[in-house]
């Protein structure tokens, strides 16, 4: 086959990519760089001020003024994003190697039970949280039923409430890669280093976790990256009280008006995610070296 | 050394009754032997093999190791090394690193593990080998790599599981007297499972012949080549002629088993006496040999190796005798 019928092979793919991928983001790097419009949308000229707004305050005389808010939600939202991060690895690896120890039919079973969330609405679901934690909801009222509290705990609107959120919302986004590789695994592997003196904490750490790592890796850049994005989770749960990025991005587009702005947020969020995966798939290729 | 006593195994199975896969086996390996469990798939040979490595448990029955019961004992805590059919190296790691990895675990100290390796991977000839990922050897190196992975502890026993099957005969030839070589130079004793019967005979002080989960014979492999004590052992073990004892005018409750090399086939003629007649229905040439086989009057087939050419042809009428101490009388 000619280089030419290649290209017309991969031409759909590529024209799918470009207009809905590469385009959208060629636009918001390009409105990051011009002046908001109050009544939404972009207009000339091209300037910095977007970025400069990430750790500058325009004074009414028109001075910059040093305010780190804006940094503080990136930080704080990358914060959350790792914890979840960490939280979903520790939570799903277990399960991911629970589910590889069933027999096939019970492993179809559990796999879709893993899967079963995304047929619901996640707004739907993110919802449901709040009848479960709020003072008056499912948590609160069980344990005051069973005598344990008598004031409603606390359990809504904080950063725990939050990431309980992430972690459920992006769970399966884990566990789902860690089981492809642990399935992998062949299970004389387990047997012939039992057979070698090790103990069942020794195969996990000798074998199977190095095993794993490359699904973990995975699992860890598909909860990193719509985690730090995320803004329903924060914004239903964290009852809007505290900022994140998401919601910070998504103020700009509506009530906010200020395209530019948002636009460039949208831009670190990339860069910030983009970094974080080239040095992952650094590190891979070194390993594998 | 192993000691297996009345031992069972059964499997549970979703939809059917329990398979047995063993039945009451007993058998003794002795110290420094060079033991091999031999039969069809699906004798129970690996799982024999498997309850002594302690991946499975009896479901009755005791087996002890250098004395001591090891039925509460899991693989780790066994002295028992074991060289999987299918290798099972750690991809993730070094030819060396496979090899220390049993030493590491005994938390053996670094000089001792480094020796160790470094003399196992001279056992095996792979001394220039240690940095190899097993993805990047040929078959025949991952499965010395296997060898030297399990030998590198020391154990009492090592377990060999069908170890030759992946490799191509020339490399298999090889192997059986490397294998050999290993046993005789670190006196370990090997328990070698294979479904192979000349591999079982050509390296073996002691066999084991199974089916269907129980052991019809042990001995020596002269002892089993020579005195089979069972039908499907004669069958089994080498080549042999079964021939009904109605046919040769004895107890037809009796099966009479004669080796092809001891057949003696001559030209029919009215002096000539044996103990059938017939006729050479084909010729195989074996090189050294010759292999005739020759259809009796009465109907049934046998075959006769001689050494050198052949001095019959095909159609030949021929009187077929044997001498009466290699015949062997078999219950049907």
């Amino acid at each position: 086959m000619g280089p030419n019928r290649t290209y017309l092979l991969i031409a759909p793919a590529m024209l799918v990519i470009g207009i809905f991928m590469v385009l959208p983001l060629f636009l918001a790097v390009a409105y990051s760089f011009m002046t908001a419009n109050p009544y939404g949308g972009v207009t000339a000229p091209e300037t910095f001020d977007a970025y400069l707004q990430f750790l500058y305050q325009r004074d009414f005389d028109d001075s910059l003024v040093f305010s780190p808010s804006y940094a503080l939600i990136i930080l704080r939202s990358i914060y959350l994003a790792i914890a979840t991060t960490l939280i979903c690895l520790v939570l799903g690896l277990p399960v991911a190697w629970y589910i590889v120890c069933q027999t096939p039919e019970r492993r179809r079973v559990l796999l879709f039970a893993v899967t079963l969330p995304f047929w619901i609405n996640t707004l739907i679901r993110t919802y449901c949280w709040i009848l479960i934690l709020r003072d008056e909801g499912l948590a609160n009222g069980a344990l005051r039923h069973a005598g344990i509290i008598s004031n409603p705990l606390p359990l809504l609107y904080n950063d725990g409430s939050i990431l309980l959120g992430l972690v459920y919302t992006f769970l399966p986004f884990m566990v789902l890669p860690i089981y492809s590789t642990l399935e992998r695994i062949d299970p004389r592997l387990i047997e012939a280093a039992h057979d070698l003196y090790a103990s069942r904490a020794a195969v996990f750490r000798r074998i199977v976790w190095p095993l794993a790592r490359p699904g973990a890796l995975a699992g860890a850049t598909l909860v990193f990256a719509p985690a730090l994005g995320s803004f329903l989770a924060p914004d239903l749960l964290g009852g809007g009280k505290k900022l994140l990025i998401g919601s910070l991005i998504q103020m700009q587009f509506t009530s906010s008006r200020n395209w530019p702005f948002g636009a460039a947020l949208s831009t670190v969020v990339t860069v910030v995610v983009l970094t974080v995966f080239v040095i992952r798939s650094r590190k891979a290729q070194e390993e594998r070296r | 050394m192993i000691d297996i006593q009345s031992v069972s195994k059964s499997f549970v199975t979703r939809d059917a009754d329990p398979v047995r896969a063993l039945n009451e086996v007993s058998l003794e390996i002795f110290d420094n032997e060079f033991f091999t469990l031999l039969g069809p798939s699906g004798c129970g040979k690996t799982t024999l093999l498997r309850l002594i490595a302690g991946f499975e448990a009896p479901s009755s029955g005791a087996i002890r190791i250098a004395g001591s019961d090891v039925a509460a004992l899991p693989p780790q805590k066994r002295p028992v090394n074991t060289v999987f059919q299918s290798y099972a190296l750690f991809p993730h790691m070094s030819v060396a690193e496979n090899v220390a990895f049993g030493l590491e675990m005994q938390n053996a100290p670094k000089s001792l593990i480094d020796e160790r390796v470094r003399e196992a991977l001279e056992m095996v000839r792979l001394e220039g080998f240690a940095t190899r990922r097993p993805a990047q050897l040929s078959g025949g190196q991952q499965q010395r790599v296997a060898v030297a992975r399990a030998l590198a502890p020391k154990p009492s026993v090592l377990l060999l599981d069908e170890p030759l099957s992946a490799l191509d005969l020339k490399l298999r030839k090889g192997m059986q007297s490397e294998l050999k070589r290993l046993q005789r130079e670190t006196g370990i004793t090997f328990v070698l499972v294979t479904h192979d019967q000349e591999e079982a005979l050509a390296m073996s002080d002691g066999i084991a012949v199974m089916r269907s989960g129980d052991v019809l014979q042990v001995g020596t492999p002269r002892d089993i080549y020579d005195n089979p004590q069972d039908r499907f052992v004669a069958d089994f073990i080498g080549e042999s002629n079964l021939l009904p004892g109605a046919l040769l005018g004895r107890d037809p409750a009796k099966t009479i088993v004669v080796r092809p090399e001891h057949i003696v086939v001559s030209p029919a003629s009215d002096d000539a006496t044996g103990h059938a007649r017939g006729a050479v229905s084909a010729i195989t040439f074996l090189g050294s040999d010759t292999l005739y086989e020759i259809v009796l009057e009465e109907g049934a087939r046998l075959q006769s190796r001689s050494r050198g050419r052949a001095a019959l042809a095909t159609g030949d009428r021929v009187v077929v005798d044997w001498a009466r101490d290699v015949e062997r009388e078999l219950a049907n």
